[in-house]
């Protein structure tokens, strides 16, 4: 009896036979790109002379496997079980499995009771994750491979989803760090993603078998698992079988199933196709060809004049554009006409391709054209900006909407899907009056496409060119890249076709910008003079399905992939002086080095890039303040994030009789630390703060972590407890809390549930050693319930504590918390009257207590006070009163946000930004008010989401942006 | 948080208006609506269901809400938009159950969202449990709420009975013909004394399902707990219990009679920590009382009846969750959920799904946070967490749910009947 075991992942097609001895006598691997029946068939037919008069039992597995294996009616078997199976008969010594695959990730604890585990539905760091990231450098997997292995630093990347990565990979390839370092940090985030995502808590130890195609083939990523997980060669598993091992346990499993077949019954069942209708399947986007040709000629009308670069003769003006993934540059006229331009992917390196480039322009303009002024915009901005000299560095919003006026002096709207951002401006009487970006969590934008097309084998052109007359486009929803994915692999799965797919992703582009950036109700809401540009708008997929979705007809420039560098030259030609630019001699000569360090200036030990170009040009990246720059020190404006934190942190334990108790500092301790500690303190207890956090203290309790959809502050709670639990308290205080202080602007007084009850899951996921967790329920809000429930809770623990100990003790608690607040009040009224007295820009972040933490922040506020910005938190303005609200304000943390929003509406040169943790599903309800009351007062509204990820980069361009804004607003 | 800009439902609304309610309990609705007709409230439970639903929602909610608030309102505004109901004459009916979730948001996004849509006029009732004010259009009777109490207990006895029956029915559509004529005859006795007469009905419900028949081949029981919408609303989970029916498993769903038993519960417990509740509790510890009573009651004739596994009285579920998590959790499903998971457990069903909109917030504790803690206990509980979201793929889904299944009740043997004589591989 033969056993045939397909496994059809979502990249990859494997197959195995097994003969009757149960020896492996055929085995495949290769990619299906979404062909996936196409493919399974031509394996099977490559295979006829094994199995021709056999008889053969067969099981299917995998997840594209699945609907092959529904229609045909062949055995199917989940692919981790058969995964487990087939180890516990050829590698019964294993104590856990890794198996990555194309899109998901699985770990098998076998020791004890087994225990599997998949990735959850965002988590996609995986083989598909590492071919996103090689293709962001311009490699294959197999080169980012070669490359890892060379490295000599690694960056923190963040591990949990591909998108979340790519957020961070961005910025330090625009920065300039070595690509080498770049790779084994991809590396690296796998592995921790695969730590934090799915061991949860369960240590990885003993011996350790790797499964999968990426840990068959990639060298790297196993030195990283090794490396991180500190095992030896001894422990650490890679079966030469790695990639087919799958198969093998379907093969394995087939010999269980009842049905025999014969070859031509497996070829036959494999042959029938889905004859089912597609159930979410869009109109196509062109009905007919006449209707596309119309739309081409309309769309045709909005060219740009060129002019002849070779026999120009005069000043002209520089403009680059150095964006998330394409480079773009313009050379303009005096009368704005375009000389010369360029438009392409980075390839990683936007540093070469821009002095390949100024090498060429020079040669063309010879003695005849003069570059008299440049700008640049992006991403890249700083980054070139030093390395040759530009004139003019600009931020995004003001580049485009110099361009899109150009076009049309009355727009109104402006939409750019470029590489990795989705931009909005809207424009009032000539200035912008909003901008909305889209959130590092659903960039499904131009990038997203292209790696897409190369995935199933084609490239953006023509990718887009199969969308227009696909008969049922998919409906593949709006989330970000990693559900897409597996929106593809179901549409693959019922039999969806390539240009299907294209479509489906142009809408969902489209649905993605409008639904979740513009959150736009209507189409009256956007405006009547809309101008799309950005690379994506080339795409007529999404061009079209943007008109469609919106029911108007917009403005696409024929240069819709160049706004950005157009506007810079624009800029440029508007800002002439004596140009820094470059010389023609100089640019030959040009070299640059970059190298990876360690700031050694502060705690934050922020890993920065130095760049170093010829004429001893220097950039310094990654850095979080102006020090390790030199000269330029931090102004001293008010900043209320770093009162707060200062004075949270210079807490500190008093020894007394009772011994130490520990108290993380995380989630409602940072708006109860005073509190508690004055009370513990009272009650003769040396209360030890776990302190400031940082990445390590998250890397420390990450395995502990049972939800990864929670939020990063919650996260972070785990490695305080660690750190206190390793300083050798007795005790650690933690209480849960429904309710929080009463403040009179909200109808109720909660906390959040992840706030309220995560000592909950702190108790049920740690391991505390001989520490005891103290987490009772408490309530503040009532001293005198306060007194009694608490002397009955610690005299469970400390059985001599008398109750005039506990009342002087909270009494001096509730007085220390009351002036603690006054403190914060009296600094903001401080902060409110210097911003007022000196015309200060002023900025309110609004967040939770808990944003003050600098490893949750990420800086943002010394970014903000960089920038010459009085920053000012949400709890530090004085509450107004209890608002009638269109939403239901019953959160004490939240009331704070309107009760800010409120307050700042009616301050001049006053902006706020809303700092949301990503995961926090209450602030979907404020963020939408805490807009409508700012809009309310013809206020921008700016939010920022945080997460692990440290990109300032783009944080900076938005808190410019709103600059840019109010300076507008200002001149007006 | 003022009422008044909103519209009202007004008294004389109650003749000129249709109500809307969004699905949620198939069974119960059935005869929980006739029950609201009866009282004089034109309602009608939804059932759009495509994919305009999840667009109206995309739409008009935040896409960060959690995904039954999309859901909800996404199915209301879809049927309001449908030109099917005139907008001037039809309000909406949304339960709401308070406390520190976002989902006690709903009926405010809800109304955001009506605005935004031109439909502001739209008025919006709470169902909640102090609707007791006359002067308002929608109110509750003391006559009415014993009603709704007995429809309570009639669906969840009747969920209960058709999950024994439909995975095992010899005849396919068996135990739906059951159900159908017995929601039917339920709603025929609802004006008269027979809708009351509960013993009666109970031992002609059990000698109907136990009537049908039924293969005695061993299926696995899979329970469902999770958050409430997303554990019962066949939109919102991907229409679970057919899928584990399909599957060859017998899903196992405990009644909603428990969810609000918790939330009477909630109340006592908040007075005991809090102080807070003071007056409310009284009357909260009357009508769970008598929910208690008639739980208790369905009980015993299941039990006594002895061919279908009776479900546990909310008396003993509550305790369950003891020494795993405080009683203080009482956001969403709090410790409820933990306590089903247990129970479920007990009763001999290791294998659990547990449902959750994508990124629920106290799911984070009282779900996945108190996995490690149950499996420690129960090593052979096979739990597994589904997230729910509109672009969650089913096929996603239904991958993990089949590797529970795989390993459900010993699934892992599979393997050792393998006539394998090489242990190595050859290559």
């Amino acid at each position: 009896m033969y056993k045939l075991g397909i496994d059809i992942g979502s990249t990859t097609l494997k197959i195995v036979v097994m003969d009757g001895d149960d020896n492996i006598i055929y085995k495949s691997y290769e990619r299906h790109l979404s062909k996936v029946r196409e493919l399974c068939l031509k394996k099977i037919n490559q295979i006829k002379d094994i199995l021709a008069d056999k008889e053969v039992k067969v099981a299917i597995t995998g997840s594209a496997g699945l609907g092959v294996a529904q229609l045909s009616g062949i055995d199917f078997v989940q692919e981790v079980f058969a995964t487990t199976g087939a180890v516990g008969r050829y590698y019964p010594m294993t104590d856990v499995v890794i198996e990555l695959g194309g899109e998901d990730a699985k770990i098998v604890f076998l020791k004890g009771t087994v225990e599997e585990r998949m990735n959850s539905t965002c988590a996609g760091g995986t083989g598909a994750f590492i071919d996103q990231m090689a293709s962001l450098l311009n490699v294959t997997a197999d080169e980012l491979d070669e490359l890892g292995l060379k490295h000599n630093a690694i960056y923190p990347i963040a591990s949990r989803c591909g998108v979340f990565a790519k957020t961070d990979i961005q910025p330090l390839i625009n920065q300039g760090a070595q690509k080498e370092n770049i790779a084994a940090s991809v590396f690296q985030a796998v592995v921790d993603q695969t730590i934090a995502g799915l061991a949860q808590g369960t240590p990885i130890r003993g011996n350790v078998l790797f499964l999968g195609g990426p840990l068959a083939f990639l060298k790297c990523l196993r030195q990283r698992f090794m490396a991180t997980l500190g095992l030896d060669e001894e422990h650490a598993h890679f079966p030469d079988i790695a990639e087919y091992f799958v198969a093998l346990g379907a093969a394995v499993y087939a010999d269980t199933c009842d049905k025999v077949y014969d070859y031509d019954e497996i070829l036959a069942l494999l042959s029938k196709e889905n004859t089912e209708n597609k159930i979410n399947s869009l109109p196509p986007l062109f009905a007919n060809r006449e209707e596309y040709d119309h739309f081409m000629a309309r769309h045709s009308m909005n060219d740009v004049p060129g002019e002849d670069i070779s026999l120009y003769r005069g000043d002209a003006y520089l403009g680059i554009d150095a964006g998330s993934t394409t480079t773009k540059l313009c050379l303009i006229s005096e009368e704005k006409k375009i000389l010369y331009s360029f438009y392409r992917s980075n390839l990683g390196s936007p540093i070469d391709i821009i002095k390949a480039e100024l090498k060429k322009i020079y040669e063309l303009c010879g003695n005849r054209i003069r570059i008299v002024s440049s700008a640049v915009t992006g991403y890249g901005e700083e980054l070139l900006k030093n390395a040759f000299g530009i004139d003019h560095g600009i931020v995004e919003t003001v580049a485009h909407y110099t361009a899109a006026k150009h076009f049309n002096p009355n727009a109104d709207f402006i939409i750019d899907i470029g590489g990795q951002d989705i931009k909005c401006f809207q424009i009032r009487d000539g200035a912008v009056s909003s901008v909305m970006l889209n959130e590092a969590c659903s960039s499904g934008c131009g990038s997203f496409i292209e790696t897409f097309a190369k995935s199933l084998g084609y490239n953006a052109a023509d990718f887009a060119e199969i969308a227009n007359f696909a008969p049922n486009p998919v409906d593949l929803g709006t989330r970000c890249t990693v559900f897409m994915n597996s929106s593809v692999k179901q549409a693959q799965k019922n039999g969806a076709t390539v240009g299907d797919i294209s479509a489906g992703l142009a809408v969902s582009v489209v649905k993605n910008a409008i639904y979740k950036v513009i959150r736009a109700k209507n189409a009256d809401e956007l405006g009547d003079n809309i101008v799309v540009q950005g690379g994506t708008f080339l795409n007529n997929a999404v061009l079209r399905s943007f008109e469609r979705l919106i029911g108007k007809e917009v403005i696409r420039p024929g240069i819709a992939g160049l706004m950005g560098a157009y506007g810079a030259a624009l800029y440029a030609r508007s800002s002439k002086g004596d140009t820094t630019l470059i010389t023609a001699e100089e640019i030959s000569n040009f070299t640059h080095t970059s190298k990876a360090t360690r700031c050694g200036l502060c705690n934050n030990r922020c890993s920065l890039t130095i760049n170093e170009f010829s004429g001893g040009r220097k950039f310094i990246s990654g850095n979080r303040c102006e020090r390790p720059l030199g000269g330029g020190k931090a102004k001293d404006l008010p900043n209320l994030y770093k009162f707060k934190s200062d004075k949270l942190l210079s807490y500190k334990g008093v020894e007394g009789k009772r011994g130490k108790i520990g108290i993380p500092l995380v989630l409602n301790m940072y708006e109860n630390l005073p509190f508690w500690h004055e009370f513990f303190t009272k009650l003769g207890f040396e209360v030890v703060i776990s302190g400031a956090s940082g990445r390590d203290v998250y890397a420390k309790g990450q395995h502990t972590i049972p939800s990864d959809t929670v939020c990063y502050p919650a996260k972070l709670t785990h490695g305080h407890i660690l750190t206190l639990v390793e300083s050798g308290v007795k005790h650690i205080f933690y209480p849960c809390m429904s309710y929080n202080f009463d403040e009179g602007i909200s109808d109720k007084c909660f906390n959040c549930p992840v706030v309220a009850y995560y000592p909950e899951t702190i108790k049920g996921n740690m391991d505390l050693e001989d520490t005891t967790l103290i987490y009772p329920y408490i309530y503040l809000n009532d001293k005198k319930l306060f007194i009694k429930k608490i002397y009955k809770i610690l005299r469970e623990y400390f059985p001599d504590i008398t109750k005039k100990e506990i009342c002087y003790g909270a009494e001096c608690a509730y007085a220390k918390y009351a002036e603690y607040k006054e403190e914060i009040f009296a600094e903001g009224d401080r902060a409110i009257a210097f911003a007022k007295e000196t015309g200060a820009k002023t900025i309110v972040l609004a967040g939770r207590p808990y944003h003050t933490d600098g490893e949750i922040n990420h800086g943002i506020d010394r970014l903000a006070s960089s920038l010459g910005f009085v920053v000012i938190s949400e709890d530090a303005i004085r509450p107004i009163d209890r608002p009638d609200l269109a939403v239901l304000n019953q959160w004490t943390y939240h009331a704070r946000m309107y009760n800010a929003a409120r307050f700042i509406a009616d301050m001049d040169n006053a902006e706020l930004i809303q700092l949301v943790s990503f995961g926090c599903g209450i602030d979907a309800v404020t963020g939408d008010e805490v807009r409508d009351i700012l809009r309310g007062k013809g206020k921008l509204y700016t939010q920022i989401k945080i997460d692990e990820i440290n990109n300032l980069g783009a944080v900076k361009i938005r808190i410019r942006s709103l600059e840019a804004a109010m300076n507008d607003k200002m001149r007006r | 948080m003022s009422e008044s800009r909103f519209p009202e439902f007004t008294l004389e609304m109650r003749k000129t208006h249709k109500i809307l309610a969004p699905t949620m309990l198939p069974i119960h609705f059935d005869i929980i609506a006739p029950i609201f007709r009866s009282y004089g409230y034109d309602i009608e439970v939804l059932e759009n269901y495509d994919s305009d639903v999840i667009n109206e929602g995309l739409r008009n909610v935040h896409n960060d809400i959690c995904y039954p608030a999309m859901l909800v309102i996404g199915q209301m505004i879809d049927a309001l938009k449908s030109g099917k109901y005139d907008t001037d004459h039809t309000a909406l009916m949304i339960t709401q159950t308070g406390g520190g979730c976002r989902a006690s948001n709903y009926i405010f996004l809800l109304r955001k969202a009506l605005e935004n849509c031109g439909l502001g006029h739209v008025p919006v009732i709470s169902l909640n449990m102090t609707a007791f004010d006359k002067k308002s259009g929608f109110a509750f009777t003391v006559p009415m709420l014993i009603k709704l109490v007995f429809a309570l207990t009639y669906g969840d006895m009747l969920m209960c009975l058709y999950n024994q029956c439909l995975p095992y029915e010899q005849n396919k559509g068996d135990s739906k013909k059951i159900l159908d004529r017995w929601i039917e005859k339920l709603v025929g006795q609802m004006d008269g004394k027979g809708f009351v007469r509960v013993k009666k009905n109970y031992k002609a419900i059990l000698r109907d399902f136990a009537a049908i028949p039924r293969t005695d081949v061993k299926k696995p029981r899979v329970g469902i707990v999770g958050e409430i919408y997303m554990k019962y609303s066949p939109l919102g989970n991907n229409r679970l219990e057919e899928f584990l029916v399909n599957e060859g498993a017998e899903p196992v769903v405990s009644g909603v009679a428990d969810f609000m038993l918790y939330c009477f519960e909630n109340i006592s417990v908040d007075y005991k920590l809090y102080g807070n509740n003071r007056f409310a509790r009284f009357p909260a510890k009357i009508l769970s009382s008598y929910m208690i009573m008639r739980q208790k009651q369905m009980i015993k004739a299941i039990g006594k009846h002895g061919v279908f596994n009776a479900p546990t009285s909310f008396v003993e579920l509550k305790n369950m969750s003891e020494g795993y998590i405080g009683k203080g959790t009482k956001m969403g499903e709090g410790w409820l959920l933990t306590a089903e998971m247990l129970e479920l457990i007990h009763s001999g069903v290791n294998n659990i799904v547990c449902t959750q909109p994508f990124g629920c917030l106290p799911n984070h504790i009282i779900a996945k946070g108190m996995m490690k803690k149950i499996k420690e206990h129960h090593p052979d509980a096979n739990i597994v967490a589904i997230d729910y979201d509109p672009s969650a793929t089913k096929i996603n889904q239904e991958n993990r749910l089949k590797l529970m299944l795989a390993n459900a009740d010993g699934g892992r043997k599979v393997f050792n009947k393998t006539n394998s004589n090489k242990e190595k591989i050859s290559v």
